[in-house]
């Protein structure tokens, strides 16, 4: 069975080598600060014991108050998964560090999450629509998103 | 030879009207087997709703295809765009009249007979190169480019393989080379057979060789642009090729109208449509090669293999020439086999990956 | 005098017979050669997600279904085992039991129309793909028996599956999985050592170990390219731990490995569904769950070994009657991810063929 990892104990992790980064952790998931996002990843991703190199999903939802971008990442060689989110504060220009860098599988789905949400991810190589064509006006999956009707 | 009534034009006219006539219900005959047959390879039923048992299929299909409107591409070059299917149709249409029908009925006996088919058949590809250039059109150049390099390579172990016959019959008239087949030239020259097999297949664009009109590739290759009359006359072309290349291996290699029984003619048309019906079993059977491939087979493979089944006819004509045929029949099948076994080891169909 | 050559750019797509969906390749070729391709999506964006935002968790079945259109029992499956998380519903024994069957049929109904048109694309014009067609249409007389629908089939529900199969569905299973081994014999045969088959495939659009794992690839396309991971095996859910099968895993990478694991995973599917057929409990086979159902606050990401890899769900529960995320982990859209990596210096040819043996579904990639 995959052991999902508890958020806490991934977090007094983290709290040692980036004091300030974890805003809060629970069971089931821990929440990073934005602009450490990128450093974390990358522990979480070299480091031997925990070796998180496959990058199962990132999704983003949008709390009218801030946007959560959830990130599912697993272990193949030892079959564990975590959940690490962020949140992202501003609805007119948010932003957040790509992950690409160390994960591939992020391309499309950061240009997802730009394209139906509107967060945009420094670092990506080719920010820019993927589903809905380019000169669309607002981003469909937030919640104040009305077309006219 | 005796014309008809000796008079020459009134031959003419009355062969003219033969050919045309045995052509257009051919291809329309062919037309229905191919698609019944097909069907019945991939379990399904093939054309049956037009006429008993779907016969009238190709005369529906072409009602159609007159009726249909005629499309010109607006940046296309209008005039080669126009010529482009008759300089393809009509050469072909020429083959049938040195091929023989029975002994003595053709249009003209010339006594260069194979060398006359060769040489007007290698007009068509002019006509495909022509098509896809006039159609502005990116997929049809694409598949005109590979049509032309396909056609010319493999234009040689066609003919090398047919220099083979000519030696054993001693003339290059078709009817001289039918008379002089005692025992049917394919046992004779089965190495010569499989090679010019081969390279007909790929002289009519067919599967396996059938890339410059992949459907799951570049969507018609040559002939995508086209509509209406020229498109049927496309499509005609591409069966009347397969009706003169039967026919003219019916003709070299399998005795032409001989056989027991049954009058001359019918054993001529026996024989186009068995071998036919060997052009659609591999087309519904193997999958198709890629340009590099297609072009190493035919300069790696075919070539010296035509080349060494020259050299060892030669060999036999001239050393062996009282030999009873049979000894020579066993002799070549052994060679056939040893020679096709040993080279396809030694021959990969590689290509691969080019650095960028 | 030099001769001046120059790349054109070239469009595959979207209408295309080979390309599987409306999926556009916008391909800079050097003669024959591909030096740049450019994957365009968005010709199929229905906006599934939002649509699910405004419909309720039953109401949202359905839309499940048209996500992989060519195999929605294990849409439903992912969908539904998640929801089931969530809101903590038991599943009856018959109902898992019947939902692995399902499952599995899927599995060999999805890989049959994969290889059939990737063959297809090899330029086998048709016949390995009507003699498969064969088969499928077994698979979907048996999905017709029970729940009335040939394509999009809206079987399972949240606490079991929505009626019981029928006297005559397991004499017809039976038949069928009988004569299935024989089948997959005779398409090896005539394929398998096909030396056309191998030139085109073997070799050819090689993804390696290290790429597959970092593009976060699953189900054919991973193992294919060496790494031995089923979401059955290292994660499993349902009843799959009272099974035996094995992973097939190729070795290289390339079309031909991928092509081969697919007729593997066929066979382990038939072994799959014997074992569940003898296993079969009686009883119920569907939990009485509320109409508008509302899950308690929280999340759940709930994924399971669909046919063309992990396919997930994440959803984001406030107690209403709606979800208020609903997000679908595609796994053709991350397949797709190293497509150009894999593309470039082959031929136009190749590219179709590379393409093909990835095997997606358009409808789950632009949702």
């Amino acid at each position: 069975m995959t052991v999902a990892l508890s958020g806490k104990e991934i977090a007094a992790k983290l709290q040692q080598r980036f004091p300030g980064s974890i805003v809060e952790s629970s069971e089931s998931n821990l929440v990073v600060k934005g602009e450490s996002l990128l450093d974390i990843a990358s522990f979480l991703k070299t480091s031997p014991d925990l070796d998180f190199d496959y990058l199962t999903a990132i999704t983003a939802v949008d709390y009218y108050a801030y946007f959560e971008v959830v990130y599912q990442l697993t272990s193949i060689k030892h079959n564990h998964s975590l959940v690490v989110k962020t949140h992202c504060y501003g609805r007119d220009n948010p932003a957040l560090p790509s992950v690409v860098s160390l994960w591939r599988g992020a391309d499309f789905q950061e240009r997802e999450i730009y394209d139906l949400m509107g967060i945009r991810f420094d670092g990506h190589p080719n920010m820019k629509r993927i589903f809905l064509w380019e000169g669309f006006k607002g981003y469909p999956l937030r919640k104040d998103f009305s077309n006219g009707n | 030879m005796t014309y008809l009534f000796d008079n020459y034009w009134i031959h003419f006219a009355l062969f003219v009207v033969i050919i045309l006539g045995f052509v257009l219900t051919m291809i329309m005959g062919f037309i229905y087997i191919e698609r019944r047959g097909l069907g019945r390879f991939q379990i399904r039923l093939g054309p049956n709703r037009v006429g008993p048992f779907g016969v009238l299929q190709p005369v529906a299909d072409a009602i159609k295809v007159l009726i249909k409107e005629d499309i010109i591409p607006a940046k296309g070059d209008k005039l080669v765009f126009w010529l482009a299917p008759v300089v393809a149709f009509v050469p072909i249409l020429m083959i049938f009249a040195v091929v023989p029908f029975q002994s003595g009925a053709l249009l003209a006996d010339l006594n260069i007979g194979i060398l006359y088919i060769v040489a007007v058949s290698s007009i068509a590809a002019v006509g495909v190169f022509m098509a896809g250039w006039s159609s502005n059109n990116k997929y049809s150049l694409i598949g005109a480019m590979r049509d032309i390099a396909q056609l010319l390579s493999y234009e040689i172990p066609l003919v090398l393989s047919i220099v083979g016959v000519v030696l054993i019959a001693g003339s290059l008239s078709m009817t001289k080379i039918v008379e002089a087949q005692s025992i049917p030239f394919i046992l004779l020259q089965p190495l010569g057979f499989l090679i010019f097999f081969t390279a007909a297949l790929a002289e009519i664009n067919r599967c396996p060789f059938d890339l410059v009109e992949a459907d799951s590739e570049i969507v018609a290759g040559f002939h995508v642009e086209y509509s209406g009359m020229k498109f049927a006359m496309f499509y005609l072309m591409e069966y009347c090729e397969a009706l003169a290349m039967a026919a003219i291996i019916t003709t070299i290699f399998l005795g032409g109208w001989k056989g027991p029984l049954l009058p001359p003619f019918l054993w001529f048309l026996i024989k186009v449509v068995g071998v036919f019906f060997l052009f659609f079993w591999i087309r519904s059977t193997i999958p198709r090669l890629r340009i590099d491939q297609v072009m190493a087979f035919a300069w790696k493979f075919l070539l010296p293999l035509a080349l060494i089944n020259l050299l060892i006819t030669a060999l036999q004509v001239l050393v062996w020439g009282e030999v009873s045929p049979w000894a020579i029949v066993f002799v070549n099948m052994a060679i056939m086999v040893v020679l096709v076994v040993l080279w396809s080891r030694f021959f990969k169909l590689g290509g691969g990956r080019v650095a960028v | 005098m030099a001769i001046k050559t120059e790349p054109f750019v070239i469009n595959i797509g979207p209408q295309h017979p080979s390309t599987h969906g409306v999926f556009r390749m916008r391909t800079t070729l050097d003669g024959e050669v591909v030096v740049d391709m450019e994957p365009v999506f968005g010709y199929l964006h229905r906006g599934v997600e939002k649509l699910a935002e405004g419909r309720s968790y039953k109401q949202n079945i359905p839309l499940s279904d048209r996500l992989d259109y060519i195999s929605s029992m294990t849409n439903n499956q992912a969908y539904v085992m998640a929801v089931e998380k969530l809101a903590e519903i038991p599943v009856p024994e018959r109902a898992e039991y019947i939902r692995v069957i399902m499952a599995e049929l899927q599995r060999i109904a999805n890989h049959l129309i994969a290889v059939g048109a990737f063959l297809n694309d090899c330029g086998a014009f048709m016949t390995p793909f009507l003699y498969m067609f064969r088969e499928r249409e077994k698979i979907i007389d048996l999905f017709d028996m029970v729940c009335g629908q040939r394509l999009l089939y809206n079987y399972m529900r949240f606490g079991g599956v929505s009626q019981d199969i029928p006297e005559e569905f397991l004499p017809a299973l039976k038949t069928l999985v009988n004569s299935m081994p024989g089948f997959i014999d005779e398409y090896d045969q005539l394929l398998a050592q096909n030396e056309i088959l191998l030139a085109r495939s073997k070799g050819v659009g090689i993804l390696s170990k290290e790429l597959a794992i970092n593009i976060s690839a699953s189900g054919p396309v991973l193992r294919a390219s060496g790494v031995k991971r089923d979401i059955r095996k290292v994660d499993p859910y349902s009843v799959y731990d009272r099974f035996e099968f094995d992973i097939p895993t190729g070795t290289v990478g390339d079309a031909y490995d991928r092509y081969w694991v697919r007729i593997q995973e066929m066979r382990q599917s038939v072994r799959i569904i014997k074992q569940a057929m003898k296993q079969l409990p009686s009883g119920e086979v569907l939990t009485e769950v509320p109409l508008r159902l509302r899950p308690p606050v929280g999340e759940v990401y709930g994924h399971i070994e669909a046919p063309k890899g992990e396919l997930g769900f994440y959803l984001v529960s406030d107690n209403s009657a709606n979800p208020y995320r609903w997000h679908v982990r595609a796994p053709s859209l991350f397949n797709l991810t190293a497509l150009r990596d894999m593309v470039i210096g082959w031929k136009l040819a190749d590219a179709i063929i590379i393409f093909g043996s990835i095997d997606i579904t358009m409808g789950e990639v632009d949702r």
